[in-house]
C-alpha cells in the first residue's frame, strides 16, 4: 500500500499553497489527522470486540454444560439438570440434508446458467434476483414455507423446514457457483467441445469438475449459513422434545432448541441453551475458517 | 489408406443438449420464481387484513386480537426506529474499521483482522439473542440505562426516561448495531481497497495529510458503494428476527423513550403467528410479512444496485 | 454417395485445384464475428492425406477459418457462418449434422496446451474415448489405445511411468504433445492443429513436426502456423490469407519458390529475409 510508505503524522512533501503552509494550520492538521487516524484503528478494535465478547461468554457458560451425554442423550424434563441435544443435533442434520436436496441442484444450476450465459438479459436479471434474494427476511421465509408447505398439508415436517433453508441457500450456491465456474478457463471448454463432449458434459464432466473444490467450499459456507437459521423453522419443523427422524413430522432442531430454553424460566435449561449455542457456534465457525483456508490456500497456489 | 477407413456419420441429435440447456435454465428461472411466490403467496394470505383495514393498517398503532383490531404502526415505526438507530452506531464503527483496514492497517494484521470482522457475520442470529437476553439486558437494566438517565441525567430528554425493564427498543438497536456491522464493513472495505492508487497519490502530492487524503480522495470515489453497504446493513437490520424478538420486549406500543419494550414487524411476527387464534389475526400477520418482505425487497434492490455500479466501475 | 456430394459445385466458386479425394472443403465461406468480417468467402480444398498449412499475417482469419471446419466457431456468442464446408461431401452445416459427432472425427489442437487439470496422464488421452458414440471401449482397449496415442505423440517413454500421475505436472512441452495424443486417441479423419508449436521449445517443436508429417499416412492435416519454415517443412499444400481473403494456395513447394501473387511473394520474401 502505498499510503504505508509515509509517515503517520502528516504532509508528505511541500505544501503549494501558501496559505496552506502557515505552520500553525499545518500542525493543526497534522494534529487532526492523527486524531483521526487513531479513531479508525480504534473503530476497528471495537468492531472486534462482540466477537470476542460472545465467544467468551459462549465458552464460559457453555463449556460446563457440555459433555459426551450432551451429543447422545435427550433432553430431561423441566426442572432437571444434564440431559443433552441429541434429538436436536439429528434434527439439524436431517435438515440441513433437506435443505442442500433443494438448494444445491437448484443452485449450482443457476449458477451454471449465469456463467454459461454470462451477459444476456436473463442472466443479468437472475444474478440481481439473487441477489435480493440473498437479503430476504428469514422470517419471511419462514411464513411463506407455512403459508406454501405447512397450511395446504395441514401438519408441521421436517420437510417443510428443510425446504424453507434450502430456499435460502439457492442464492448463496448461485452466486459461488457462477464466481468459480468463472474462473474455469474458456480454453479448457473449448478443449472439451473439440473433443466431442455435448455441452452438457463439458459443463458437468469437465468445468464443473475443474471448479469443483472452490463450490464446495462455498457450498459450505451457505451449509454453515442455514444451519444456524431459526425463524424460518419456527412455524415449519416447529421442533420436537422427542425423538423423531420422520420428515413428515416436527422436527427439533438446534437453534430452535437454543431459542426456546433461552426464554424459559429455568435455570437448568439456560445451561442447556448455552451448551447448545456453543456447539451450534462450533460448528458455523469451524466451518467458516476451514472454507477461508481452503480458499486462501487455493487462490495462492494458483499463481504459479 | 482413407479409402479403406469407413466414412463416419457425422448426423446425430442434439436432444441431450437442449435438455440440459433447458434444466439450467429451469434453475435459474427459479430465483424469479421463487420471489414471485413469496410475493403471491404472502401477499394473498395477507389480503383479507389489507383490504379490511386498508390504509389504517399501516397508520394505526391499535393491535387488538381479542377485538378484531389491527394496525401494524407501532411495528413498522419500531422496525425503523431500530434500524436507524443500529445503523448510526454501526456505521462509524464499521467505516472507521474498513478505513482503518484499507489505509492504515499494517499488511500481516489486514487478512487475520478481516476475517474475525467477518467471521461476526457468520454468529447465528439465536446466538446473538441469547447472548442479549443473559449478557447485553441485565447489563442494560442494572449499569447503563440507569446511568444514562440519572448519571448522565439524559432523564430530561423523553428518550431516555422511564423504568429499566431491560428488553427495549435500546437493546435491540444496540444488537442489531452488532448484527450489521460486519456487513457494512465488509461491502466498505471492498471498495476502499479497490479505489485506484492513483486517487491517494494524487492527493498527497497537493501536500493533504493522511486523514485529508481519505475525506477528500477517497471516500468520495468510493462513497457510492459505502452507501450501498450501508443499505445492504439497513435491509439486515430491518428482516432480522431472532436475536431482536429475544431482547425487544414484544410491546405494542409507541414510546419516545427507548427504554421502553417495543415491536418490530419480524418479531411481532415471531411472537404471534403461532398464537394466532383468528383467520383475521393470521391475516394481519401475513400482511405485516408482506410490508416487510416489500419493504426490505426494494432496500435490497437499491443497495445492490449501488454496490453494482461500483462494481462496474472498477472492472 | 458421398463422392457425389463433393463433385456438386457451387456457382462461382473455383474449380477444385487438387486431383484426388478432399477430405474437407469450403465453398464461399464467411465467418463473422458480430460485424467483424473474419473470413471472407473462402474456397477451398483440403486434400485428403496431405498436409495443408495455413498461413498469413497476425489477424488475418486462420485460427478463424480452422475454427470453422470444426463447427467451433459457433461456440462465440456473436459468431456466424455463411457458405458451405464439406466433410467428406456432407456440409457440416445441414440441419441434420450433429456438431458433437463432427467433432469426434475432426479433431482439433489448440495454441495453449489445455490438459484437463482433474484428471490423470491416462484419463486425459482417453477423455475423448468416453464420450465415442456405441459401446464403450473395455480398459485393456483403452490402455492399449492409450500406449498407441501416446506413442505417436512421442510422449509415451517420457510418461509411461506415471500415467496415473496429474496431467498438470508434466512440462508444457509435454501437455502440448499431450493434447494431441488425446486428440489422436478417438482415430479423427481430420486434424486441425492451430499453431500447435507457437508455444514449445525446439525440441518439442520437432517432434511434433515429425509427428505431423506422419500423420498424413492415416489423416488429413490443417495446420495453421506462423512459421514459414514449419509450413516449407511439414505441408503438402500451402495456403496465404491475408485480411481475412485467401491470397493464394498451391503446392507447397510451388509456393515457397514461385508464388504468384505479388503479396504472397511481399510476405514469404518479408519473412524469410
Ligand atoms: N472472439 C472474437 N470476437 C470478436 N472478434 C474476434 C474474435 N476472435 C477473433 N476476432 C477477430 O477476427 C479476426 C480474425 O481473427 P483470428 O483469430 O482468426 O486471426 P489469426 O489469423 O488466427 O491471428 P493470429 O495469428 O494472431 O492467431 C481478427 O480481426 C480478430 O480481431
Ligand atoms: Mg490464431
Amino acid at each position: 500500500m502505498s499510503a504505508g510508505a509515509i509517515d503517520a503524522s502528516g504532509a508528505v512533501g511541500q505544501p503549494r499553497r501558501p496559505t496552506r503552509s502557515r505552520p500553525v494550520a499545518l500542525a493543526r492538521r497534522r494534529g487532526v489527522s492523527i486524531l483521526m487516524v487513531t479513531l479508525t484503528c480504534l473503530a476497528a478494535a471495537v468492531a472486534v470486540v462482540p466477537l470476542v465478547v460472545i465467544l467468551v461468554y459462549l465458552l464460559k457458560q457453555g463449556a460446563s454444560a457440555l459433555s459426551l451425554s450432551f451429543f447422545t442423550s435427550m433432553p430431561k424434563p423441566v426442572g432437571e439438570a444434564g440431559g443433552g441435544m441429541a434429538n436436536a443435533i439429528i434434527g439439524t442434520l436431517i435438515l440441513i440434508g433437506i435443505a442442500s436436496a433443494v438448494g444445491l441442484p437448484v443452485g449450482i444450476g443457476a449458477g451454471l446458467y449465469l456463467a454459461e450465459r454470462r451477459g444476456t438479459r436473463l442472466a443479468n436479471l437472475v444474478r440481481f434476483l439473487a441477489d435480493v434474494l440473498n437479503g430476504l427476511p428469514s422470517i419471511v421465509m419462514g411464513i411463506f414455507a407455512w403459508q406454501f408447505l405447512v397450511r395446504p398439508v395441514g401438519h408441521f415436517s421436517a420437510l417443510a423446514g428443510g425446504a424453507a433453508i434450502g430456499a435460502m441457500m439457492i442464492p448463496l450456491v448461485t452466486r459461488t457457483t457462477e464466481e468459480m465456474v468463472r474462473t474455469v478457463p474458456q480454453s479448457l471448454r473449448e478443449a472439451a467441445l473439440a473433443l466431442g463432449y455435448p455441452r452438457w458434459r463439458t459443463s458437468l464432466q469437465i468445468v464443473l469438475r475443474t471448479a469443483l473444490g472452490g463450490i464446495v467450499t462455498g457450498v459450505l459456507v451457505a451449509v454453515a449459513r442455514v444451519a444456524g437459521e431459526t425463524a424460518p423453522l419456527l412455524f415449519t419443523a416447529l421442533g420436537n422434545q422427542f425423538w423423531s427422524t420422520k420428515i413428515s413430522q416436527p422436527i427439533a432442531a438446534l437453534p430452535l432448541q437454543i431459542f426456546t430454553y433461552a426464554i424459559s424460566p429455568y435455570e437448568e435449561q439456560h445451561a442447556q441453551a448455552w451448551a447448545g449455542a456453543l456447539v451450534l457456534i462450533t460448528l458455523v465457525l469451524v466451518i467458516s475458517i476451514v472454507a477461508r483456508v481452503v480458499t486462501r490456500a487455493r487462490l495462492g497456489g494458483g499463481h504459479d | 489408406m482413407n479409402a479403406t477407413r469407413k466414412l463416419p456419420s457425422i448426423q446425430g441429435s442434439v436432444v441431450a443438449d437442449r435438455i440440459y440447456r433447458a434444466t439450467i435454465l429451469f434453475f435459474a428461472l427459479c430465483v424469479p420464481l421463487l420471489l414471485l411466490l413469496i410475493f403471491v403467496e404472502i401477499g394473498r394470505a395477507g389480503w383479507p387484513a389489507l383490504r379490511q383495514f386498508g390504509g389504517a393498517f399501516l397508520t394505526s398503532s391499535r393491535w387488538d386480537p381479542v377485538q378484531g383490531e389491527f394496525g401494524a404502526a407501532p411495528a413498522i415505526l419500531g422496525t425503523l426506529l431500530t434500524s436507524i438507530i443500529a445503523l448510526l452506531i454501526a456505521t462509524p464503527l464499521a467505516l472507521g474499521g474498513a478505513i482503518f483496514l484499507s489505509e492504515f492497517c499494517p499488511a500481516w494484521l489486514r487478512q487475520p483482522l478481516s476475517f474475525l470482522i467477518d467471521l461476526l457475520a457468520a454468529v447465528p442470529s439465536v446466538v446473538f439473542g441469547l447472548w442479549g437476553v443473559f449478557v447485553l439486558v441485565p447489563l442494560l437494566r442494572g449499569t447503563v440505562m440507569p446511568f444514562l438517565r440519572d448519571t448522565l441525567h439524559l432523564g430530561v430528554t423523553p428518550f431516555f426516561t422511564g423504568p429499566a425493564y431491560g428488553p427495549s427498543v435500546l437493546a435491540a438497536s444496540l444488537i442489531l448495531a452488532i448484527m450489521v456491522l460486519p456487513y457494512i464493513a465488509a461491502v466498505s472495505r471492498e471498495v476502499l481497497m479497490a479505489v485506484p492508487r492513483s486517487q491517494r497519490e494524487a492527493a498527497l502530492a497537493l501536500g493533504a495529510t493522511r486523514w485529508e487524503t481519505i475525506t477528500g480522495a477517497v471516500v468520495p470515489y468510493a462513497r457510492t458503494g459505502i452507501f450501498g453497504g450501508i443499505i445492504l446493513g439497513l435491509g439486515r437490520a430491518l428482516g432480522e428476527t431472532m436475536a431482536v424478538t429475544m431482547v425487544i420486549g414484544n410491546r405494542h406500543e409507541l414510546s419516545a423513550s427507548l427504554f421502553a419494550p417495543g415491536y418490530t414487524m419480524a418479531s411481532l411476527i415471531a411472537n404471534e403467528f403461532s398464537e394466532a387464534t383468528s383467520d383475521l389475526h393470521l391475516s394481519a400477520l401475513m400482511a405485516v410479512g408482506f410490508v416487510l418482505f416489500v419493504i426490505t425487497l426494494l432496500v435490497n434492490a437499491v443497495a445492490r444496485l449501488l454496490v453494482r455500479r461500483v462494481g462496474e466501475v472498477r472492472a | 454417395m458421398t463422392e457425389l456430394v463433393t463433385l456438386r459445385e457451387v456457382e462461382g466458386a473455383p474449380m477444385p485445384s487438387a486431383s484426388g479425394p478432399c477430405a474437407m472443403r469450403t465453398i464461399g465461406l464467411d465467418a463473422y464475428f458480430g460485424s467483424v468480417h473474419a473470413v471472407r468467402s473462402v474456397s477451398l480444398d483440403m486434400p485428403s492425406n496431405e498436409v495443408t498449412a495455413i498461413i498469413g499475417p497476425s489477424g488475418c482469419g486462420k485460427s478463424t477459418l480452422l475454427r470453422t471446419l470444426n463447427r467451433m466457431h459457433e461456440t462465440v456468442p456473436t459468431a456466424r457462418v455463411s457458405g458451405q464446408v464439406l466433410f467428406h461431401g456432407q456440409d457440416i452445416y445441414a440441419d441434420e449434422v450433429n456438431p458433437i459427432t463432427l467433432r469426434r472425427h475432426v479433431g482439433m489442437v489448440f495454441q495453449r496446451p489445455t490438459p484437463f487439470p482433474t484428471m490423470s496422464i491416462r484419463d486425459n488421452v482417453a477423455a475423448g474415448l468416453r464420450v465415442q458414440a456405441g459401446d464403450k471401449p473395455r480398459r485393456a482397449e483403452v490402455d492399449a489405445i492409450v500406449e498407441r496415442a501416446l506413442r505417436e505423440a512421442a510422449l509415451w517413454d517420457e510418461v509411461k511411468d506415471r500415467l496415473n500421475a496429474s496431467a498438470t505436472g508434466i512440462s508444457g512441452g509435454q501437455q502440448q504433445r499431450l493434447c494431441i495424443a488425446r486428440a489422436l486417441a478417438t482415430a479423427p479423419h481430420v486434424l486441425l492443429l492451430d499453431e500447435p508449436t507457437a508455444s514449445l521449445d525446439p525440441a518439442s517443436t520437432q517432434k511434433v513436426e515429425e509427428l505431423v508429417y506422419e500423420l498424413r499416412r492415416t489423416m488429413t492435416v490443417v495446420i495453421v502456423t506462423h512459421n514459414m519454415q514449419q509450413a516449407a517443412r511439414v505441408s503438402d499444400r500451402t495456403v496465404f490469407m491475408l485480411a481475412g481473403e485467401l491470397v493464394e494456395t498451391a503446392p507447397t513447394r510451388v509456393m515457397f519458390t514461385t508464388p504468384s501473387d505479388p503479396r504472397t511473394e511481399a510476405y514469404i520474401t518479408g519473412r524469410f529475409g
